[in-house]
């Protein structure tokens, strides 16, 4: 599964830097209560707060006396251990890939850095449980803890990688300067100034990680690693015990909202900023001299063991995978299936997350700040607690209305991965001055041709990147698409499972490979995007 | 001015009819189920067998009745789950299981229609639903299932009870999130009291902490590449994986415990019409195509449903080989103390396992 850069300026508090903050503060001023947008984004906020709402309620019902007794009781222990330590491990590797990979790539000569710039991001669109499946169906000393730890590292380390290498990339340049002019040494120089410039950029990426290693569930059940997401998916299903399951999600609830709190703490200490807001320059790339050998095998190394292995070990099981042959019939039916549902959850999420966004950079208070929080719950949330609460919804509220129909299942969707969207919005609203709509209203321009001729037109790549961000982790989805999926239709994960978990291998290969090939596309966008961004403008554009 | 917003209007609408007709016809696609009910006959199935064999019995049944069959799949708790949600609303005709329990559970709940008489009648009534509320279909039975080149034969435990004995601590495999496990813990509770079996569940989870897995193909895979010694699961798993990995490959063997002991149990897979089915008749017609000859020879045929799962009709012959049904000699155990699985559930959460 794949997520988003999550981009947050190391400077507090996040808001537009000097230049134009100015003339978004006094838009504010100016602007009239923000009527429309304020109940919009309220919709959105109780649809968010559905997978929520759906857990306290089977909780309340059940009691407190029974919740209690099926939190505390000895598998929640193991469960938190196992969780915890695995979280802790991923995301301190995943910090160390990710930061040396963008350093090496956006400070060195690295030779045939176009190729690497593309290869390094490409692990994003490889789901999570293709690359357990590469690695645990070749190899026995890849399962438990271990398996998981290099499996999730190479799966999601790019979260890290992208955000930083932005940052890299947008830093000022004086500071190094500076510090170097005064005689501090190359190491104190790169530990005071260059990773205290990316620090932000270095924990929103590591606060995504830890986010989606709470979530995660295909490539531990794969792996044969308990954690609370796995054991929670078992709950729904194995013993008819609705409230188990739900009181195991509370305890997720918990642990995201400590790993939220621990971000915000060690975003408040350490500021960095930043002299001549729009100066962007770039410091000469090092040269690598005698590293250079070692840094090249370091980078195919990485990108052959993240991107090379998962789909080499696809084709090897395709063409040895026992006496069942491909399905080739549902294949293309399949791939239809998986690409609209993700366009059609990609688009309505980039339109949802519009009038949060607006919201939140044009009339930035606590509500913006309430909403960027607690929209990161949700990316914690198991896919199939969002997937039951909705058909709990549908079938108490609207005498079973939808039900397994494909537009619940998108909405679903839209639902769990709404955050992806908001950061992609936000950061391209972000890059369009409020200024610019205020001279063309006053030129005499409708509201809303001034929303769609200037503002959405200068916020365009971040909208693609958004939909991009959402129909990657849609097309690579699986615990909400298994139970809402309409009857007879199939996705290539829900095949792609039914064939791997029946080991046969040889069946399950296409549908992964044909999943890698859809998702590529938009996570190489997603890469330019992430690259243009970063060098057009400066941090506190990007990294809202 | 006009003409250009009309070009700009045009191509938006032709890009946007474009990507409406591919999400359309994707969306068509998926919603099938309901939309093409009407004229020829249709039901709807949840199934909780295992894809191939479901497949492979579809599309017979297709073939011999022109009768459309939506087939749901999914773990069978999922979907028992899932009806248990739906209530009388379900969109299920017909389920289709692995195991007993989850057809009893749902009787219990009064969401079941009675099968047709003769439809049982081709069964032996031992292994049908004690009320006649779903057939059975097809049969399995625990084994032990061990690599040779980490355990010899001599040294495997014969009775479930040795599974607890701290000589197999780290080469013992469990999974037993499976339902299939469910019947081994209620035969050891009724054969030696709950006391004893959470006893014994906590020795099974200590030796099996090291291979705690998800499923019994993993198991199977685990033990077979080596990475543990042995392990308790019924005997197609065994079956199927030799047929997706070839015969050359697969290094684990198969043994049964001593005749009736309480780990040698033969669990049945079953079928039930829902009572809210607005599809009677050709629910009727599929459950009885299952236990018919045709279907019996379907799931007895392991090129075409990958089953290898003993069909239930004492007729139809299975693969050389294998021990038939008839020379079984399991534990003795009705589908009625079998239950719906909460006793065994509730011992499994006391030790820990779940």
């Amino acid at each position: 599964m794949a997520s988003s850069p999550t981009l947050s300026a190391p400077d507090r508090p996040a808001t537009p830097p000097a230049g134009r903050s100015g003339g978004t503060a006094a838009g504010a001023r100016r602007a009239r209560r923000p009527v429309v947008l304020t109940a919009a984004s309220a919709a959105v906020a109780a649809l968010l707060a559905l997978p929520l709402v759906f857990l306290l309620l089977e909780a309340s019902g059940a009691g407190a006396a029974a919740v209690s007794h099926l939190i505390f009781r000895r598998l929640t222990a193991d469960l938190l251990w196992n969780t915890v330590r695995l979280t802790v491990a991923v995301t301190v590797l995943c910090a160390i890939i990710g930061t040396a990979a963008a350093w090496c790539m956006e400070r060195t000569h690295l030779p045939g850095r176009r190729v690497w710039e593309v290869l390094v991001v490409v692990p994003l669109a490889i789901p999570d449980f293709v690359v357990s499946f590469g690695w645990a169906s070749l190899w026995n000393w890849f399962q438990g803890f271990r398996g998981a730890v290099v499996v999730m590292t190479l799966a999601v380390y790019p979260l890290v990688y992208l955000p930083v290498a932005a940052s890299f990339r947008a830093a000022d340049p004086g500071q190094e300067e500076v510090a170097r002019s005064l005689g501090a040494g190359r190491v104190r120089v790169f530990v005071r100034i260059t990773l205290a410039q990316a620090r932000g950029a270095i924990l929103g990426g590591c606060l995504l990680v830890a986010m989606v290693m709470l979530a995660e569930y295909g490539a531990f059940e794969i792996l044969g690693y308990q954690t609370f997401t796995t054991e929670i998916f078992s709950e729904f299903s194995l013993s008819f015990s609705i409230p188990a399951a739900c009181a195991l999600s509370l305890v997720l609830v918990a642990l995201s909202l400590l790993v939220l709190a621990g971000d915000g703490l060690a975003r408040g200490r350490g500021r960095v900023s930043r002299s001549g807001a729009l100066a962007a320059r770039k410091l000469p790339p090092l040269r690598l001299g005698k590293a250079t050998l070692p840094v090249l095998a370091g980078f195919a190394l990485l990108t052959g063991l993240a991107l090379g292995m998962p789909i080499a070990s696809s084709v090897y099981w395709m063409f040895d995978g026992g006496a069942h042959a491909i399905g080739g019939v549902a294949l293309p039916a399949a791939a239809l299936t998986t690409g609209g549902y993700g366009i059609a959850a990609a688009a309505l999420d980039t339109v949802l997350a519009l009038p949060v966004a607006l919201l939140a950079i044009r009339h930035p208070g606590r509500i913006r700040l309430f909403l960027e929080r607690t929209t990161y719950l949700v990316l914690a949330m198991p896919g199939v607690v969002a997937a039951f609460a909705l058909s709990y919804f549908t079938q108490q509220y609207a005498n079973g209305f939808g039900y397994q129909s494909a537009p619940l299942l998108v909405l679903c969707y839209a639902v769990m991965f709404f955050p992806l969207a908001l950061v992609g919005v936000k950061a391209s609203l972000a890059r369009a001055p409020a200024s610019l709509d205020h001279m063309a209203r006053s030129l005499g321009r409708p509201r809303l041709e001034v929303l769609f001729r200037v503002t959405l037109r200068l916020a365009a790549p971040g909208l693609a990147a958004a939909f991009c961000l959402v129909f990657l982790s849609v097309v690579t989805e699986l615990t909400a698409t298994l139970l809402l999926i309409p009857t007879g239709a199939q996705t290539l994960s829900s095949q792609f499972w039914a064939y791997e978990s029946n080991l046969s291998y040889g069946q399950a290969a296409p549908f992964a490979l044909v999943m890698i090939a859809i998702a590529a596309v938009p996570s190489y966008v997603l890469g330019r995007f992430f690259n243009r961004s970063a060098s057009s403008s400066d941090q506190g554009m990007v990294i809202t | 001015m006009t003409i250009a917003r009309k070009t700009t209007a045009t191509k938006l609408r032709a890009a946007a009819a474009v990507a409406g007709t591919g999400l359309l016809a994707s969306l068509l696609a998926a919603c099938g189920g309901t939309a093409s009910g009407a004229t020829a006959p249709s039901i709807t199935l949840y199934s909780g067998q295992h894809v191939q064999t479901t497949d492979a019995l579809v599309t017979q049944f297709e073939k011999a009745t022109g009768i459309t069959v939506h087939v749901r799949s999914d773990d069978e708790d999922v979907l028992a789950n899932q009806i248990a949600a739906e209530g009388t609303r379900s969109p299920a005709d017909v389920i289709f299981t692995e195991n007993s329990q989850v057809l009893e559970f749902l009787q219990g709940k009064g969401l079941l229609a009675k099968v047709n008489k003769a439809t049982l009648a081709n069964t032996p009534a031992k292994y049908d639903s004690p009320d006649g509320d779903w057939a059975a279909i097809s049969g399995r039975v625990s084994v032990i299932i061990y690599n040779p080149a980490l355990i010899s034969a001599s040294q495997l435990p014969t009775s479930v009870m040795q599974l607890a004995d701290p000589k197999y601590r780290g080469k013992l495999a469990i999974a037993p999130g499976e339902t299939d496990f469910q019947p081994i813990v209620t035969a050891v509770e009724r054969a030696y009291g709950a006391a004893a079996a959470k006893q014994w569940l906590e020795a099974v989870k200590a030796n099996g902490s090291a291979h705690n897995y998800p499923d019994n193909e993993t198991v199977a895979d685990q033990v077979n590449r080596g990475g543990a010694a042995f392990g308790l699961v019924n005997e197609y798993y065994w079956y199927r994986m030799r047929a997706e990995i070839g015969v050359s490959n697969t290094k684990a063997r198969i043994t049964h415990l001593a005749p009736g002991n309480p780990g040698y149990v033969v669990d049945v897979s079953g079928a039930a019409i829902m009572k809210s089915s607005k599809h009677l008749a050709a629910a009727q017609k599929f459950v009885a195509f299952l236990v018919s000859k045709q279907g019996q020879d379907v799931i007895a045929n392991p090129k075409e449903s990958i089953s290898f799962e003993y069909p239930i009709d004492s007729g139809v012959t299975t693969e050389a080989g294998e021990t038939p049904f008839s020379q079984l000699q399991p534990y003795p155990i009705t589908i009625s103390q079998l239950g719906t699985g909460t006793a065994a559930i509730a011992l499994l959460r006391q030790a820990g396992l779940l």
